[in-house]
Order: structure tokens, then C-alpha cells, then sequence
């Protein structure tokens, strides 16, 4: 799987989100309290909602429509109307670069 | 429009789907994403400060009531315990189905646990039909919590202002659930690995009513349902008054908040019980805040939202008049103006609603 330059990594502020779109897909792309980078599909498990809007707490992530939650490190639904993991994909961070596995 | 089949596996259901009503993209005010996730931001403090202040007060109510119990000196205690057994429990099931209430998980769920067996609301079912609430707010055959179905039928609203038919409901549910059926309705929207969890809690409730009830008979008395079961029918009236006023006499079939939902300013006492649901507008626009954040968020949104009812007492001025039209014309709603500053309505997504408008 090629690694692709998603963003910058002061593109995305702390304990927080963005979005990215490639290859007809999208991603979210989070940044924990720690500097951390992690990367998830970007739409919502239970809805075909998109994650971007949401609200990124520790390592959780809570979907802006039903308040669905995941572990964005691992993807793990944890909060019901969600029951199906996110899928998560490789991050490393060069030179400033947020680079995703995809 | 017509006649409406309110049915989940009705012609309408099936229509939503085809026109694309279904799951559609909703209007949204914009705000820049640093004060959205200001307003997001959770916390314990209000929720437990309200919790302990909430059970204290039930406690309080319900051992004046037994106290002086069966003298009329306890019907005041009982009603003062059954608005909050039967109306502000209905707002703690509703904040903490969201998550939102608390910042912390488990102080959520037990909540929730709580305020829905006060409300004979199976949390698995319910906590899917108000996630469907939200996907497809007041779509006909696609939202299973539309209050008021049209025509308006003005018998039914009086009887739940006494929680009757929502407590029989409740009741045939959990005996259904208990007896391992779940609904042909409610499987269009509960997944089926959910559908266990479900069977289980209606089980355990109804093991806590035969004990309630054996505790009656024992004692030849009705007020151990006083206590439990019996505050959701006399303290259901004002979950009910406040609950009317969400969507009632306006909008259905559209896909924005502003034109199907309505944000009453009420006072301190309501707001308590109701835990600021009457900002309806924007919890609907933005589930993710909080509801002791929803006063600041009506704040920043309400130039883009038509103007707020001024009282409960306004709100139902408007209401009473438009759902009399509706017990004759289906597709009366009423249209409420935006302000200057708001970004107009998308005209063309709402067609097929608009010509009846008023």
C-alpha cells in the first residue's frame, strides 16, 4: 500500500480532526493531546455521516449526528447507535508531512 | 400531500426513501469549528448537580407522600414526585441516549438506565428510534417519535396527557419484548445484535413490577405504585406540554430544523424538568451540545433562526389554532419567518411542503 501526503502536521490542531478525501474516499485524520497522529475512514460506521464534524475527547471520537463513539487509535465502536468497527490505516509523520497508508 | 401513512413499512416510508428524503443532508447554520467544539465541550458538574438535586427532591416528595399517605395532605407531594418521575425523567432518558449529558460514560448509562425504566422505554429500542429522530426529523414513515400524526386527533393528545397511551405502549412492549417477540416496526431500525439486549431489559423490568405488585398485594395497598409504574400516567402531563411544542403545527417532509422545529423560552422551574429542551432548533441542528451549553448556543445561532415563542403559553397560541386546521387539512402547516440576518430556506428541497404553508 503507497503512503500518501494527507496534510501538514500543524494542519490540525490538538485533540482534534480534519478531513481527507482521496482516490474517491475519504478519510478523517486526528491529532491527539499528545502530538499523536492516527488515521480512520472518515464516515460514521452507523450512518453515512461524515466524522469531521465531531468531537475528539482524549482518544475517542463522538459523530456529530447520533453521538456515536470510537476509539480512533483502534477504531473500536464503543457507543451504541454504532455497533461495526471504523477501519484505521497507518500513520507516520515526516519532515512536518502527515503521511497515511492507503 | 394528502393523507399520511405514519406506518415504518408504509407507502410513505417507502416514498422517503425514493425522493431521497431519507438520511438526506440537513440544513446547518454555519460556525466556525473553534466555537463549535467550545459549545460541544462536556462536563460532569451541571449533570450531577441537577442529578442530586433531582433525586433528593423524589426522595423528598415520595416520603411526604407515603408519610402522610392515604390523607389528601400527600396529593401534593405525589403530583410535585410524579412531574419528576413522569415528565423530567423523559429529559434525562433523552440527554443521556445522546451521551451528552455527562462527560463521563458510566454516569450516562446509569441515568439512562433509570430515567427508561421510569418511562417504560426499552433504552436499546428507544435509543435507535431517537437515533432515527434525528436522521429523518418529522419524515413521514421514516421517524417513529412524531407526537401529533395528521389529521390531529385531539382525544389522543388529552389521553397522553395522562401518559395512557404512551404507558400502554410501553407496557405492551415489554411484555412482547419479555415474551422474546421484537416488533415487526421496530426491527426496521433496532440491528438484530442489539435485538437480545432488548429482550433482556424487558425481562428484569418486569421481574421489578411483579415485585412492586406483590408488594401491593401483600400489603393491600396501591402505593407501592405510587412510587413505581403509576407517577408515569400522573406525572406525564408536563413532559407532554413541553413535548408538544418540539414540532407541533409546523413543517413535515422537509430537510431543514428551522421550518419543523421551534425553540420556546420558558421558565427556570421547566427548563430544570425539561433540561433545556426547549432550545429544540438548535439540539436538533447540533445533537453534540450539551444541554446546559444549548442557552449560549441559542445565543450565537439565533440570528439564523426564526424568532424563538416567547412563553410556553405563546408557543401553544400558535399551536392549539394550527393543529385545529390540521384535524381538516392534512397538509396545513405553519411557516414561521426567518430574520433578516438568516440564510434563507432552500425552496427547492421543500416543494412539495410549502404551498400549504402559512
Amino acid at each position: 500500500m503507497p503512503w500518501v501526503d494527507a496534510c501538514g502536521t500543524d494542519d490540525i490542531d490538538a485533540e482534534d480532526l480534519i478531513r481527507f478525501d482521496h482516490g474517491g474516499r475519504t478519510y478523517a485524520i486526528y491529532r491527539s493531546s499528545d502530538d499523536d497522529y492516527f488515521c480512520t475512514d472518515g464516515k460514521c460506521t452507523h450512518e453515512d455521516v461524515h466524522l469531521e464534524d465531531g468531537l475528539v475527547m482524549a482518544y475517542e471520537i463522538e459523530c456529530p449526528k447520533h453521538n456515536a463513539t470510537f476509539d480512533y487509535r483502534t477504531g473500536e465502536a464503543l457507543r451504541a447507535p454504532a455497533c461495526v468497527n471504523l477501519n484505521t490505516y497507518k500513520v507516520k509523520v515526516e519532515a512536518g508531512r502527515v503521511l497515511i497508508e492507503i | 400531500m394528502g393523507k399520511r401513512d405514519y406506518s415504518m413499512l408504509g407507502a410513505d416510508a417507502k416514498r422517503a426513501v425514493e425522493t431521497g428524503l431519507a438520511a438526506a443532508e440537513w440544513y446547518h447554520t454555519d460556525i466556525p469549528r473553534k466555537e463549535m467544539k467550545e459549545l460541544m465541550q462536556r462536563a460532569d458538574g451541571p449533570a450531577i448537580r441537577d442529578t442530586v438535586i433531582l433525586f433528593g427532591a423524589m426522595a423528598v416528595f415520595a416520603g411526604l407522600g407515603i408519610a402522610l399517605w392515604p390523607t389528601v395532605w400527600s396529593v401534593p407531594f405525589w403530583l410535585a414526585y410524579g412531574v419528576l418521575y413522569g415528565s423530567a425523567m423523559d429529559s434525562r432518558w433523552h440527554e443521556c441516549s445522546h451521551g451528552t449529558a455527562f462527560k463521563t460514560r458510566w454516569m450516562n448509562d446509569v441515568i439512562y438506565q433509570i430515567a427508561s425504566f421510569c418511562m417504560i422505554r426499552n433504552p436499546h429500542t428507544w435509543r435507535w428510534s431517537h437515533a432515527r429522530h434525528h436522521t429523518d426529523t418529522v419524515i413521514v414513515g421514516r421517524d417513529p417519535e412524531i407526537a401529533v400524526m395528521r389529521p390531529v386527533v385531539f382525544a389522543k393528545v388529552v389521553l397522553n396527557l395522562f401518559g395512557v397511551l404512551d404507558t400502554i405502549d410501553g407496557v405492551t412492549r415489554m411484555v412482547k419484548n419479555a415474551l422474546g417477540q421484537v416488533g415487526a416496526e421496530e426491527a426496521t431500525w433496532i440491528p438484530v445484535s442489539e435485538q437480545p439486549k432488548v429482550i433482556r431489559v424487558a425481562r428484569i423490568w418486569v421481574l421489578i413490577y411483579a415485585a412492586t405488585a406483590a408488594v401491593a398485594v401483600y400489603t393491600q395497598s396501591i402505593l407501592p405504585f405510587m412510587v413505581i409504574g403509576l407517577p408515569r400516567l400522573y406525572g406525564a402531563w408536563h413532559m407532554v406540554m413541553c413535548g408538544l411544542l418540539q414540532h407541533c403545527g409546523l413543517a413535515d417532509n422537509v430537510t431543514d430544523h428551522r421550518l419543523n422545529s421551534r425553540t420556546v423560552y420558558m421558565n427556570p422551574i421547566s427548563r430544570f424538568i425539561y433540561w433545556n429542551m426547549n432550545y429544540h432548533v438548535e439540539h436538533h441542528m447540533f445533537p453534540m451540545i450539551p444541554y446546559h451549553q444549548l442557552p449560549k448556543a441559542h445565543e450565537r445561532f439565533k440570528h439564523d433562526l426564526p424568532a424563538p415563542s416567547l412563553s410556553i403559553a405563546a408557543g401553544y397560541a400558535e399551536i392549539l389554532p394550527a393543529m385545529w386546521r390540521q384535524m381538516k387539512n392534512e397538509d396545513y402547516f405553519l411557516r414561521r419567518d426567518l430574520p433578516a440576518t438568516a440564510k434563507p430556506y432552500r425552496e427547492e428541497f421543500h416543494t412539495a411542503a410549502m404551498p400549504a404553508a402559512e
